[in-house]
């Protein structure tokens, strides 16, 4: 008996042993030589997993990240400013009716893959944004595209882009349909980088395709992005969820400092901020405010960028009347501390918004009408208005947060105390953000929310454009007599060509946002923070978050 | 046995089916959806419906099922959305469920191993000290929640102490072969030491935070099924026969013993994937855990209708095992 078990055992043994011998004679190791370079590699933790790698396809900052270092647009961010300046353009001069930009090129680039840069790859690129077909025309796919340009080459609905026109190998020429003062600075989104097109015709990169609830990409999408930056693409590891970059030894510029540039993925941020604290990641962006003080003290190196973004009180028009009033919604406004909201429920360096964009944007106006904390104040318009008993849903998102926003629960938790203070019976109404908030307050179901932005770019019309441009919108501001003439006005100010009367007219577009019809409450900018640590040098914080990775250095 | 076992295949298919249709209207009757999570505060009303459209979301669900079905059949399960965008959620699956397993394993063996002869022991010394330590810790084990254990052991022997690491599966930029995406195991295959130890480091503090429930199960099961055996006639018969103890103790006591703790560790490894999702949320390991509590985060229909599958017929084919070795072991159970 306990010999036949034996003999079993042995069996199996032996049968474990010949399967593992044969496994592993056919899983040799693929490792390379091995670096060789002195830069040293960088690991830097990211909040989620890019969605693909091809920028024109994206809207997420995790994919951004990646590919603000393989790609490189027309016009790039002067580090540490959200001005533009030169990148694989030299120069860009508008036509005197702002329609024709002729853009010089940079000579003696090529793509990764080896083929040349020049002005027909600029066309072709162009060309291939503006011909996107079937799912490539979703918003989930060309988002910056249809929020930039509008409508596609089938003309369902008009663009900004009419044509390309390669005048020589180092002339670009851009022809719009109108004019606009958001251009050229979208053009240095990421979204719209330069590819290289012989890679993008080789891996197809424009076959995406709806498949079941999401969409397919190409496989230069996923395995080929290929662009002029000082870092290239190598493998994206999905198993261990690390994105690997190398550095770009053909570089035109000056050549990134690291060997190897590694993202991680580590959703939890509290697992980032220990990952750095053990020292398996070099640095993590949007460390929560709470850890700030922290971090500093336990000797990392904590920059705070310039804030560039909007916290507001959004009201929506479309189901409670009360808030067509514009003394209802001033009340609201002088309802709310806001100097002691930014203090205790946001992070230091926040400042009080005085109008819905920050300083730094063209047309930003210093005599805007401001609405102190005043509830004596709020209780009286609020009388006037027929409203002394006002009630209102008030919507919050939880499982979020926003560089703008980090702690949803306490900044509402301080705004509905004051408005209680004044009188006001608040609804409170919590929902997840994926989870029905941004669907409810995005068709104008949410009478008042909080919600907020980050600019894209430098431009006015990219934050006060984008919230009110639509009477239809989420404030659904078609429901006061001004709606209209407020998207007229917004729309009126994007076409001026003359620079000097388009910043006036949005100086004068924020007092009346201000005085006049006051659609929302602008509340806060928030300074969003980026950690590395001390051992990492030449990491420039960006107020648009478009770090660039090539300057940095790592010591031992 | 084959009547049998064919008849458990059977009702495993039909708890799928039913739960495929139960989870597909669940998922679709929570707020939110992937509309929300792609476009986050980016939508617009027109976006918004556009999209809508795109993804089909707008039909009834019965004919949106229909279409699940009938991508499903073609071996089609739907594209993520969330977790990992424009990836097949099959393929997600498939590449994190190796990390789940790998997981999943260790604590298990761990929990097994310390469980059962610390069970024995202890009923073999009923009322001592080792006992009553062992009682009060299979306690803890099991009134600790997992997530807490995760975090305190994280804390102590990986962020103050250094000795392992915080998170993930493998040390980022340590260039490892994949071969069955079991990373230890590829690491042996491949003679790539290096990349195995780097993979055990990185299992170690989530499969004892994940084994501590099993652990303290396993331990209470076993303690009380040997000294439900040691009363038993004919354990007294084989000492009376003159049986050696060793003999006694491996044949009649461990071995009759063991019929329950079988059954209790089939229903633990199911049960371990509930704890895995909290653990690997810790410890950000990729598996479906983590796929999971992403996935529910960011409304990813196909992910979630993947995984949620997926981990169920592993529950209903892990306890599958266990009844038909049941039926190895006990006749009667066939019938």
């Amino acid at each position: 008996m306990i010999r036949s078990r034996l003999a079993r055992l042995r069996r199996f043994a032996a049968m474990a042993a010949v399967a593992t011998v044969a496994l592993s004679a056919c899983a040799a190791s693929e490792r390379g030589e091995g670096g060789g370079g002195t830069g040293g590699t960088l690991t830097f933790g990211a909040a989620g997993a890019p969605s693909l790698f091809d920028p024109f396809y994206a809207s997420d900052g995790e994919t951004f990240r990646i590919s603000r270092q393989i790609f490189e647009g027309l016009v790039g961010i002067e580090p540490g400013t959200s001005n533009l300046e030169p990148e694989l353009a030299t120069d860009w001069q508008p036509s005197d009716d702002g329609l024709q930009w002729t853009f010089a090129l940079q000579e003696g680039i090529t793509f990764h893959d080896g083929t040349g840069f020049d002005a027909n790859a600029v066309c072709a690129n162009f060309e291939r944004m503006f011909n996107q077909t079937g799912a490539g025309q979703s918003d989930a796919n060309s988002y910056y595209w249809i929020q930039n340009f509008g409508g596609f080459a089938d003309g369902a609905a008009p663009s900004l882009y009419e044509s390309c026109t390669a005048e020589n190998p180092t002339t670009a020429i851009i022809t719009l349909t109108r004019n606009t003062g958001k251009f050229p600075a979208l053009l240095s989104l990421p979204a719209f980088s330069m590819q290289s097109p012989a890679a993008m015709e080789q891996y197809q990169a424009n076959n995406v395709q709806a498949q079941g609830e999401g969409f397919v990409y190409s496989e230069y999408a996923t395995s080929h992005p290929t662009g002029t930056g000082p870092f290239r693409f190598t493998t994206y590891d999905e198993a261990n969820g690390t994105v690997e970059l190398a550095r770009n030894e053909e570089y035109w510029g000056e050549p990134a400092e690291l060997d190897r540039l590694i993202f991680r993925v580590i959703a939890d941020e509290t697992a980032r901020r220990q990952a750095l604290e053990a020292g398996e990641i070099d640095g993590y962006d949007l460390p929560s405010p709470a850890d700030w003080q922290g971090l500093r003290d336990a000797g990392f190196d904590l920059q705070v960028r310039d804030p560039f973004n909007i916290l507001y009180l959004g009201i929506s028009q479309k189901d409670n009347p009360a808030l067509r009033d514009l003394r209802v919604r001033q009340a609201l406004a002088h309802a709310i501390d806001q100097e002691t909201l930014v203090s205790s429920a946001l992070p230091d360096g926040a400042e009080v918004a005085t109008q819905f964009y920050p300083r730094t944007v063209d047309g930003w106006a210093e005599n805007v009408q401001k609405y102190p904390y005043d509830p004596e104040r709020a209780r009286r318009l609020l009388a006037e208005a027929g409203q002394p008993n006002l009630t209102i849903d008030f919507y919050w998102p939880t499982e979020v947060t926003r560089p703008y926003m980090p702690d949803p629960q306490s900044i509402f938790g301080a705004i509905r105390e004051d408005l209680e203070a004044t009188g006001i019976t608040v609804n409170p109404v919590s929902r997840p953000w994926a989870g029905g908030y941004t669907e409810t307050t995005q068709v104008g179901g949410a009478p008042v929310f909080l919600l907020g932005w980050t600019g894209d770019y430098n431009s006015p019309d990219n934050f006060i454009g984008t919230f009110f441009g639509s009477p239809e919108g989420m404030f659904h501001t078609g429901q006061s007599p001004w709606g209209q003439e407020l998207a007229d006005r917004l729309r009126a100010a994007d076409a001026e060509p003359d620079e000097q009367t388009r910043i006036a007219m949005y100086e004068e577009l924020n007092r009346s946002l201000m005085a006049e019809y006051l659609p929302a409450v602008p509340l806060s900018h928030s300074p969003p923070a980026i950690v590395t640590r001390e051992n990492v040098d030449g990491l420039i914080p960006s107020p648009l978050t478009a770090e660039e990775f090539a300057p940095v250095s790592i010591s031992e | 046995m084959l009547r049998y076992t064919v008849r458990r295949f059977g009702q495993l298919l039909l708890v799928v089916a039913a739960l495929s249709v139960l989870l597909f209207v669940w998922l679709r009757s929570l707020p939110g959806g992937p509309v929300s999570a792609l476009l986050g505060e980016r939508g617009t009303p027109d976006s918004r419906a556009q999209l809508t459209e795109a993804l089909g979301l707008d039909e009834p669900i019965y004919v949106q099922y229909v279409r699940f079905l009938g991508r499903a059949l073609s071996g089609q399960f739907g594209t993520s959305t969330g977790v990992q965008p424009g990836d097949d959620a099959l393929a997600i699956f498939v590449q994190r469920f190796p990390a789940t397993i790998e997981l999943a394993s260790l604590a298990i063996v761990l929990a097994v191993a310390a469980g059962i002869p610390l069970g024995y022991l202890a009923a073999r010394r009923r009322g001592t000290w080792l006992d009553n330590t062992g009682v009060v810790t299979s306690l803890v084990g099991v009134a600790v929640p997992v997530f807490f254990l995760a975090f305190l052991l994280k804390f102590v022997f990986a962020v103050k102490l250094g000795w392992l690491p915080t998170s993930g599966r493998q040390t980022a930029g340590i260039d490892a072969t994949r071969v069955t995406g079991f990373f230890v195991l590829d690491g042996l295959l491949t003679r790539e030491w290096d990349a195995a130890w780097d993979s055990l480091e990185h299992l170690i503090l989530p499969a004892l935070a994940l084994a501590s429930i099993p652990f303290a199960v396993v331990f209470r099961i076993t303690r009380g099924a040997v000294l439900d055996v040691l009363d038993e006639d004919y354990v007294r018969t084989a000492y009376a026969k003159g049986l050696t103890d060793r003999v006694i103790r491996g044949r009649h006591v461990l071995r009759n013993a063991m019929l329950p703790v079988v059954t209790t560790i089939g229903l633990q490894t199911g049960a371990l994937l509930s704890g895995a999702v909290l653990t690997e949320r810790v410890f950000a390991y990729q598996g479906v855990g983590q796929a999971l509590a992403i996935g529910f985060e960011r409304r990813d229909y196909a992910v979630l209708q993947v995984v949620i599958i997926a981990a169920a017929m592993v529950y209903v084919v892990v306890n599958l095992i266990v009844d038909l070795s049941y039926a190895v072991i006990d006749p009667r159970v066939r019938t």
